[in-house]
């Protein structure tokens, strides 16, 4: 599987063609310290425990069964960059010697750019990563030090050109919108497309349970306003687009060329591998995660025990509406198939489609709304299951 | 059979919180009816209700066994009474049964609008009236004052008045030889035939239909033959019995004895309150005078949640009706809330009361409409046409006017708040009344006012503006021609009809601007713009709108995110089933609650 020279990002066959990607995830749970919107599995003032930790990541893939040459890896966080490039490197040798490499192999990296210096670019070259991903956010400094960033606005160019002086063959960058009180989105906007990079993503800032962001709301802040960053959202679409980036899915943009294998494979419900502290992963048709604590974590990996937390089938109708469900998200949209013609059929995809939200052609499902993405998801998951058929 | 010569039958009158139920425990103690060991407090109100709200909603019946001063003994009845005024008709109901009323007033608040009119009430029932003050130990207690209140509306002497603390037993025990002095013995006539006055009934699980039962002539014994004059329904006498407060089966009940019976009727409805019962095979002539029916002055519609349960909220009236003859209901669809029963009430506490005793009781999850009066429409061809219902109202084209409830409304208060009090009445459309001084300090108002206004929060308002001293009570004062007018709420072009109201037409813009206003807030965007309207006729007075959601999208969902917004949206789902669709619009279960709420003006 390899994505082709200029092939556009929202292409259908590189959406279903993406269902064949075996993609692996490694998370490194290391922050200097807790953004305030941020829900991942991360620990502050635990950096000691780096080396530590990228050896029980090896244990852990080395108990994993042999899978097949794998096409895309992605190091993410917490802040993969606060971690010695070589400890990353071994981890990469390991998911090598276990699986092996297919040859368009995409190793992406997720970094803060008040991390990255030209030496550390090159190291993480030499470790094996080609695609960089940069943490950000806004090009406004009072934004970005309401999001609890820690790096300066003109941080993030010398980082982008650092990677592409280290060779990095994709950057992409990671903006949010939707910061209450932020009036400099079009700024952002201007300022990261002139960076030229051949991904973005932009999310919109969301309130999620149990993070900082959530207590402040909850005490009187104000959160984030739904009109407001719908607004962005299509600055945002509008400015990407003329700048010659494509969208594929509901926050994602990239140059022709320059999708990311490892959410093509997520959204086409590819099995995937995932190792580190609350990753998830999908293999034998079963979703399950590891620890969320890191000093659990990494007892169970040292002792070569299982690092799962829990677990969940994913079979039949389940696996149908999630299959439907990820591939929504797509501007390709999905192969409508039994829950795609049943949510078609039922009274509230009606409805959906007499307001121009969905719509079913060729045997494929495709939101055209995308701002109402999650309207069709629910009506899907409301969808009684077919009898079963013998 | 106990000598109706030494048989003592009376009530107790007193506004609520005045101290009824405490003075009825000390009673119950001092005759020994109870010992202290097992005195809860308030033993006569025996629904969880009533202890939680302090009020009184059931009467009932109590032998007390009293050695008077002067050695002889005597069988004294305590009927208990409602102290609200919603409860009015069972009030009378009591008084029927008896031949005294103790007349409470709390010694500190004075003469209350309910104490007045259940005054009113006893006398015109030719009942003895033994006034006295309660609470004399309080701080607050001026009694020289209340006792000129009361001289002040009923006559009678200073010294005539009782002093009382019911807490703490003082006046108790010459409060007991009053009544055996001054109310009268029962007058019936033992031999003649029977005359017994079912005065209250309840439905037993296990026993069937309970009856309480005051005989007045005659006499009644376990196994005999009776006759319920008024439906005709013939049983023998099952169980016959007294309350000391415990249920004590007796061999019989002669005239002036307060007592229960359980025939063999077990079906809901066959027993009527108010009914006499003689003896099947020695039957008497005519019935005692009964009551009037009690007549519901507001209505409202009772929707179950769940569609399910409205088999279960039809066995849950049929039920209540039984403990509760004033509770009125028949079936009502909705096209918003679908099917359910319009209840009529005889007030807003009443409403309130049956609402959550359905829910406690019954565990129904219920959904109630605005409650409304009943209104007269004046059709074209001459007749007048009952509504009950704001959707049942004739267009203007089909109708020559509408014709409204009004009630007289006696409100006492302190002076100082008249003022206030005249312009609360004036905004509800009261006309001028007459005011009367009970004291330098306390006025007596009287007004004419449309049920309609009164109905709603006026009695909150009226406390609110007089810092809680005002006291309220009403009756009905016919029916008035007013210029009323239906408006209906549209939401997306259609009307929904849970939300209709007939107001006056001054107030109609008011009424439209608040509800498009509320449901504008209570209704989740959706798909497309929806407007919401108030209309009178064809012509709109307010329009709001509730814009097209635009973004509701997660941000992100990527490996790690999959399972947990699946978990995420499932609940969200789990919302939008208690959804009601109206038209094309989803409206949340509790707007129609939240919408209906009744608000301050």
């Amino acid at each position: 599987m390899l994505i082709l020279t200029d092939e556009r990002p929202d292409s259908v066959e590189l959406a279903d063609r993406a269902a064949t990607i075996r993609a692996a995830y490694v998370h490194i749970p290391f922050c200097a310290r807790l953004c305030p919107y941020c829900d991942f599995a991360v620990v502050t003032d635990r950096d000691d425990q780096t080396a530590r930790y990228c050896k029980a990541l090896t244990l852990e893939i080395e108990r994993e069964k042999e899978w097949a040459p794998l096409d895309s890896i992605y190091v993410g966080g917490g802040t993969p960059s606060r971690v010695d490039p070589q400890q990353l490197g071994l981890v990469l040798d390991a998911l090598a010697a276990q699986h092996g490499f297919s040859e368009e192999l995409e190793v992406s990296i997720e970094a803060n750019p008040e991390d990255w210096s030209l030496d550390r670019a090159l190291a993480l070259r030499q470790a094996g990563f080609n695609r960089v991903s940069f943490g950000a956010q806004s090009f406004n400094s009072s934004t970005l030090l309401r999001l609890g960033r820690r790096h300066q606005p003109d941080q993030i160019a010398g980082a982008v050109f650092a990677a592409r002086e280290a060779g990095f063959s994709s950057i992409n960058l990671d903006l949010i919108f939707g910061t209450p009180g932020d009036g400099s989105w079009g700024e952002t906007l201007v300022a990261a497309l002139s960076l030229r990079p051949d991904h973005l993503s932009c999310y919109a800032l969301t309130v999620e349970p149990g993070t900082e962001l959530f207590r402040q709301v909850a005490a009187g802040s104000p959160g984030p306003n739904s009109d407001q960053q719908a607004d962005a959202w299509e600055t945002a679409a509008a400015a990407a687009e003329s700048a010659g980036l494509v969208r594929y899915e509901v926050s994602n943009w990239a140059r022709p060329g320059h999708a990311v294998n490892y959410n093509l494979a997520v959204w086409a419900q590819a099995e995937y591998l995932a190792f580190g502290l609350g990753a998830h992963r999908f293999r034998s048709k079963v979703r399950s995660h590891n620890y969320r604590h890191l000093d659990t974590y990494l007892a169970a990996a040292e002792k070569g025990a299982s690092t799962w937390a829990g677990e969940e089938p994913i079979e039949g109708w389940t696996s149908e509406v999630e299959r439907v469900f990820l591939g929504i998200r797509r501007v390709a949209g999905v192969r409508a198939g039994p829950a795609g013609e049943a949510l078609w059929h039922s009274d509230e995809g009606q409805t959906l489609a007499k307001h121009g939200v969905i719509e079913l052609g060729g045997g494929r499902l495709v939101v055209r709304r995308t701002l109402l993405t999650d309207a069709v998801a629910r009506a899907l998951l409301a969808l009684p299951p077919p009898p079963i058929q013998n | 059979m106990f000598p109706p010569a030494r048989i003592r039958n009376f009530c107790i009158i007193a506004h609520i919180d005045h101290g009824k139920s405490t003075l009825a425990d000390r009673l119950l103690e001092r005759t020994g009816a109870i010992s202290e060991r097992d005195m809860r407090e308030q033993v006569l109100d025996t629904m969880d209700l009533e202890r939680e709200r302090g009020i009184t909603i059931k009467a009932q019946a109590v032998r007390l066994n009293y050695r008077a001063q002067d050695g002889v003994d005597y069988l004294l009845n305590l009927i208990d009474t409602p102290g609200h005024v919603d409860f009015s008709y069972e009030v009378s109901r009591s008084l029927a049964a008896c031949e005294g009323a103790l007349l409470l007033a709390d010694a500190a608040q004075g003469v209350q609008a309910q104490t007045l009119a259940n005054a009113h009430l006893a006398i015109n029932a030719g009942l003895e009236i033994i006034p006295a003050v309660n609470k004399i130990d309080l701080p607050a207690a001026d009694p020289e004052r209340v006792i000129a209140e009361m001289i002040g509306v009923l006559g009678g002497r200073p010294e005539d008045v009782l002093r009382l603390s019911a807490k703490s037993g003082e006046g108790v025990d010459h409060l007991l030889d009053e009544i055996v002095r001054l109310v009268p013995p029962p007058a019936g006539d033992p031999d003649s035939a029977l005359r017994a006055l079912v005065f209250d009934s309840y439905y037993d699980a296990y026993r069937g239909v309970v009856c309480y039962v005051r005989i007045v002539d005659g006499s009644l014994s376990l196994g005999d033959p009776i006759r319920f004059m008024a439906t005709g329904e013939i049983q023998s006498v099952d169980e016959v019995g007294v309350l000391t407060p415990k249920a004590l089966e007796v061999g019989g009940l002669g005239p002036g004895e307060v007592g229960y019976l359980i025939t063999g009727v077990k079906e809901i409805g066959r027993v009527k309150v108010g009914d006499t019962i003689t003896n099947a095979l020695r039957g008497a002539q005519t019935p005692l005078p009964g009551y009037d029916e009690p007549k519901p002055m507001v209505f409202a519609g009772l929707f179950p949640t769940e569609g399910d349960d409205f088999e279960r909220l039809r066995e849950a009236l049929e039920k209540l009706t039984l403990n509760d003859a004033s509770l009125k209901y028949e079936p009502e669809s909705s096209r918003a809330l679908g099917f359910g029963f319009r209840l009529g009430f005889l007030g807003l506490l009443h409403m309130e009361i049956v609402r959550e005793r359905l829910e406690r009781e019954y565990g129904l999850d219920l959904v109630a409409t605005a409650p409304s009066v009943a209104f007269r429409v004046r059709l074209p061809n001459g007749d007048l046409l009952e509504v009950q219902s704001p959707q049942d109202v004739p267009d203007p084209d089909n109708r020559l006017g509408i014709e409204e409830p009004y009630v007289t409304a006696m409100i006492i208060a302190p002076a100082e708040h008249i003022g206030s009090i005249m312009e609360l009445v004036q905004r509800r459309r009261g006309e001028a009344g007459s005011m009367h001084y009970l004291s330098p300090e306390r006025v007596e108002l009287t007004y004419r006012l449309p049920l309609s206004e009164v109905v709603f929060d006026f009695f909150d308002q009226l406390k609110s503006r007089t810092k809680g001293y005002a006291s309220l009570d009403y009756e009905p004062a016919g029916y008035q021609v007013s210029d009323l007018v239906k408006v209906d709420i549209l939401l997306n072009g259609v009307p929904v009809d849970a939300f209709s109201a007939i107001v006056h037409r001054e107030k109609a813009a008011t009424y439209g601007k608040l509800m498009t206003e509320r449901l504008k807030e209570l209704i989740p965007r959706q798909l497309f713009d929806i407007p919401i309207q108030a209309a009178i006729g064809g012509r709109f007075i307010a329009r709001e709108t509730v814009k097209a959601r635009r973004k509701d999208v997660l941000a992100k969902c990527y490996g790690g995110d999959i399972t947990r917004k699946r978990k995420l949206l499932e609940r969200q789902k789990e919302g939008k089933k208690r959804m009601k669709l109206v038209g094309s619009v989803e409206v949340p279960q509790e707007a129609f609650v939240a919408a209906l709420r009744v608000d301050t003006d």
